[in-house]
């Protein structure tokens, strides 16, 4: 008797954390759809320059694929937590995750020193139609690594004074989620922005 | 293994990373070294990215992970329509307009 009860609770408890994560998918989903419109704005207003500097002066190859290559990494770092995670292991789950902050950070000021640069060549969010949707497209992008970041270090924190629980595991799986979105993000700007902006 | 507890292996994380360097690298490559025309090069490193994509969302999200039925998977199909519908729309009725050439 006592038995089944357990078992009826474990599994309502089950699929609450379905429902929790099913719920994390549809947000992505739905900022899929911001994005979206961004690229859109920014495919129709990428020819807008007003007679000013293009992509192709403007896009350091250096600078965007280090950010590409620091983005990937961070991703499988942050998969790599997970992977600590399933096994028990709070002090490499730790670990790993602070990498990915530390890499991910590395990117926020990489995309920083980026954004500078180009204003100090005059190219401002007000100075034409594609850098307006170039600086909002990425920098929305930015903005969401930035936010990112300091989820992280919110769950880290929690992991540090909990341990490694259900409630903790699943903070974990979503950032996590949310970290690797991110990444399917850049590999678009990646492509769309930096790589046709070159081409 | 209970469909729920696969969460991927080390080996299918390094792999996943392996792939996703390499399809950074190789469109890289092909801009900087122009070995196509603009038309072939910008197909091709589009379906590259759609590529990486994929192997973001097997390797590392693991998408086909979690119960029947599989309602994220219906979300991210909706989504997938929507994200379509809105750039390729936006793109082909701003065609229509003179200034945008």
């Amino acid at each position: 008797m006592a038995q089944s009860a357990i078992s009826v609770d474990a599994h309502h408890e089950h699929q609450h954390d379905t429902f929790k994560l099913l719920g994390f998918w549809i947000f992505l989903v739905t900022d899929c759809i911001i994005f979206a419109c961004l690229f859109a704005v920014y495919a129709v207003l990428r020819t807008h320059t007003d007679g000013d500097l293009t992509g192709r002066e403007l896009f350091e190859v250096k600078g965007f694929t280090a950010e590409t290559f620091i983005l990937l990494a961070s991703s499988f770092t942050s998969g790599l937590a997970s992977l600590a995670m399933h096994k028990g292991s709070k002090k490499q789950l730790l670990g790993w995750l602070a990498v990915t902050v530390l890499l991910g950070l590395s990117f926020v000021g990489l995309e920083i020193t980026e954004f500078a640069n180009m204003a100090s060549e005059g190219a401002k969010i007000t100075t034409n139609g594609f850098l307006s949707s170039f600086f909002t497209l990425v920098g929305t992008h930015g903005l969401h690594v930035s936010f990112g970041l300091i989820w992280m270090i919110g769950v880290m924190v929690q992991i540090g004074r909990h341990d490694i629980d259900s409630l903790t595991k699943e903070k974990v799986t979503i950032v996590g989620l949310y970290w690797h979105f991110l990444d399917v993000v850049w590999i678009f700007i990646f492509t769309v922005v930096y790589l046709l902006g070159v081409m | 293994m209970g469909s729920h507890e696969n969460h991927g292996s080390a080996k299918t994380y390094i792999l996943g990373f392996l792939f996703s360097l390499l399809l950074t690298a190789i469109p890289l490559w092909l801009v900087i070294q122009h070995v196509m025309n603009k038309t072939a090069l910008t197909v091709s490193i589009l379906l590259i990215a759609v590529l990486q994509l994929i192997i973001q969302f097997f390797f590392f999200m693991h998408i086909r992970e979690g119960e029947k039925p599989r309602f994220h998977v219906m979300a991210l199909v909706l989504g997938a329509v929507m994200v379509f519908t809105i750039v390729a729309g936006s793109i082909w009725i701003m065609t229509f307009n003179s200034q945008v050439h």
